[in-house]
């Protein structure tokens, strides 16, 4: 899993190869400069990788609707095997940067990006880059639980193997829906009712399952959207136990409205914010949540974490 | 849920509190029922068959009692009839609330009444028509006598190569202006689908016919030239009717999907279109179910023929429409039986009708799914 590259996102011209080296070193070494700017900050105790996840960064990213300038300028390193946590009053575009950050923002009608996004640095908004291959590598838990209604637990969980690579094995299959079930915490939930409509768990449940499904396909990072925001407080807390484990094989991007779950469940925290309605959303500043939550360096920051606005 | 608790209206002062209490109140719920009473709960009913029964007596002394007419004056009669007792009895707000609840319930029987009218009619003349020969039986050579074989397989046959036209191209269609068509393409579309929708079936059949003339030479009749005549019918109503069931496909769905890396036409064919299989086989229902009984383009495309042909390539073809039409207008030398006849073949179209209908209600039980 290591050694995974973007390499048949790429034409496989050897220029293209050469300039992926090149782009990758370079994203190493900068990455190392990060990584030791903010380990010093970081002081909460994290869990060893399992292994080594990859790194997005983003490059002056502005995002558009058709006409609308919905994020200006944002750039930001999301560090592997860490919670990076999104934070921000509603509509200042946090879910719309999320989205952006596995191509999910061109889906909408109009949609557009400027900038750079690279994965390992790797540019995924590369001309010659499949946006379904960058996909495959960032998957994406949603704000509402959303299981394929028409298929069962076990094909949910499958569904990222039996849609996208091709023929394989029952006991391989079967290997990886207990795998991913059991690294959602969901397995001795279900595992009596595996051939059960996936719509018939509780909303905690299906939002674990959404999970599952997510990384039975094993990407690298993984971007969630309010994912507990339909859940009850019980849910809420198992999911965030669960990302807490999660980092340890993935790099995970969360957007919330829930300053405690920040605070809580992640490593770093960026906070946007729009100054008002109608003008894009910016970041103002990210840093090690500890930071962000007793000394930030903005007064915007201070004023949101301290629920004086937002 | 429990219900909620009476509201008090002890501590407003006297006059809000007959407001709130309603009709007639007297400032406690109790009040206001005990000072203006209820009608029984038969009123309705009794107003209505009372209604009735007025309009019949009153036609019948003019002459002219039908019981179409004694249903719609007597629907009429019955909702003033049953205002102006409840206002009398009940106040009134609740005599518009009933005046209403009458309209309401006459207007749905006044729409089901043609259509009970028209089945037992179609029943009550179709079954005598019906035998062992009818199904078993064409009309080669028969003077009187003979069956529908021929016209029950010819209108199985045409309708199943219209169907297998159809529903490909349709949906295909409906797949492109749901999931792929933007901008002033797709309005176009949707555009020229409604207009299709409109065409008189009539010019459907002499589309196919012209058609077929250009490769075959004037006077051609085919079985499949009527299909491709019902397919230009039925094409538009398969698109609108499944773009409809596309589209309450919610969008996360297919989010979900694109999110796990799969490219669209996997999302499309393995996500969205199992989701909406229900919804589709019931559009394909209804889109079949509008075409079957098409007489017209028929008419100029497969002709009329006695004998039984199931090759649809192979010249005229008859189905249950135009030999109901055609033992109406040339009956045989015992009239009374190409009449019936004629009925028996009605009965039969809408029995095999009903049969689909059936079977997509049942499809649709079997595989529909909880759509949030």
């Amino acid at each position: 899993m290591e050694g995974r590259k973007l390499r048949n996102m790429f034409g496989s011209s050897a220029e293209t190869e050469a300039k992926e080296q090149s782009a990758a070193e370079k994203a190493q070494g900068q990455m190392a400069r990060d990584v030791s700017v903010t380990a010093t900050t970081t002081e909460a105790p994290t869990a060893a990788p399992d292994r080594r996840a990859k790194t997005l960064v983003a490059t002056s990213v502005d995002l558009y609707y058709g006409d609308f300038h919905a994020v200006e300028d944002v750039s930001m390193t999301i560090e592997p095997n860490k919670v990076t946590a999104l934070i921000g009053s509603s509509g200042c575009g946090k879910t719309t940067f999320l989205r952006s950050l596995n191509r999910m923002h061109e889906l909408t009608l109009g949609a557009s990006v400027k900038g750079g996004i690279t994965l390992d640095g790797e540019d995924i908004y590369h001309r010659g880059v499949d946006p379904v291959q960058v996909r495959r590598l960032i998957g994406m838990v949603f704000q509402q639980p959303n299981p394929f209604p028409t298929m069962s637990i076990y094909d949910n969980v499958a569904a990222g193997l039996n849609l996208n690579s091709g023929r394989t094995s029952k006991s391989t299959k079967d290997e990886v829906v207990e795998r991913s079930l059991r690294g959602a915490h969901l397995w001795d939930e279900v595992k009596d009712r595996l051939g059960k409509p996936g719509s018939g768990l509780s909303g905690g449940q299906q939002q674990r399952l959404c999970i599952a499904r997510a990384i039975a396909v094993e990407p690298e990072v993984l971007l969630m959207d309010e994912p507990c925001s339909a859940l009850d407080p019980v849910a809420t807390l198992a999911i965030e136990d669960l990302i807490g484990e999660l980092k340890s094989k993935y790099t995970i991007a969360i957007v919330t409205h829930n300053m405690q779950q920040a605070a809580r469940a992640s490593d770093n925290t960026a906070f946007f914010n729009l100054e008002e309605s109608g003008k894009p959303g910016r970041l103002v500043e990210i840093g090690a949540t500890e930071t962000i939550f007793t000394k930030p360096t903005q007064k915007a920051t201070e004023d949101y974490v301290s629920g004086r606005f937002g | 849920m429990s219900a909620p608790p009476p509201p008090d209206f002890s501590g407003l002062d006297p006059e809000l509190a007959t407001e709130a209490a309603g009709v007639g109140g007297r400032g406690t719920l109790l009040g206001s029922s005990a000072s203006s009473g209820l009608l029984p709960g038969w009123a309705p009913y009794g107003v209505f068959a009372a209604a009735l029964a007025f309009c019949a007596a009153v036609l019948a002394a003019l002459g002219i009692f039908t019981i179409a007419l004694m249903l719609v004056f007597g629907a009429v009669v019955a909702v003033f009839g049953i205002y102006a007792w409840s206002r009398a009895v009940e106040g009134s707000r609740r005599a518009k609330d009933r005046a209403i609840t009458m309209a309401i319930v006459a207007a749905f029987g006044v729409a089901m009444a043609p259509l009970i009218s028209l089945l037992y009619e179609v029943i009550k003349r179709g079954v005598p028509g019906l035998s062992a020969e009818f199904f078993t039986e064409d009309a080669r050579g028969k003077i009187s006598g003979g069956g529908a074989e021929h016209a029950i397989v010819g209108t199985l046959v045409i309708t199943g190569i219209a169907v297998a036209i159809s529903v490909p191209i349709g949906l295909m269609a409906a797949i492109y202006m749901n999931e792929y068509g933007t901008g002033k393409l797709r309005r176009a579309l949707t555009f020229f689908v409604d207009v299709m929708t409109g065409i008189p079936s009539i010019v459907a059949g002499l589309f196919a016919y012209a058609l077929f003339e250009i490769f075959f030479g004037p006077g051609i009749r085919m079985g499949v030239m009527g299909s491709v005549a019902l397919s230009v019918l039925m094409i538009p109503i398969v698109i609108r009717a499944s773009e409809e069931v596309l589209k309450i496909v919610p969008n996360h769905l297919r989010e979900a999907s694109y999110a796990l890396g799969t490219p669209k036409w996997k999302t499309i064919s393995k996500i969205v279109l199992p989701t909406a299989f229900a919804g589709l086989v019931t559009a394909v229902m209804i889109a079949t179910a509008r075409i079957i009984g098409e007489t017209a383009p028929l008419l100029v495309t497969t002709g009329v023929v006695d004998s039984l042909n199931t090759d649809p390539f192979g010249g005229r073809m008859q189905n249950l429409a135009v030999y109901a039409f055609n033992e109406y207008r040339s009956p045989g030398i015992d009239k009374a039986a190409s009449y019936d006849r004629a009925w028996a073949a009605a009965l039969t179209l809408i029995a095999i009708v009903m049969i689909l209908n059936v079977i997509a209600r049942l499809v649709y039980r079997r595989y529909k799914t909880e759509i949030r």
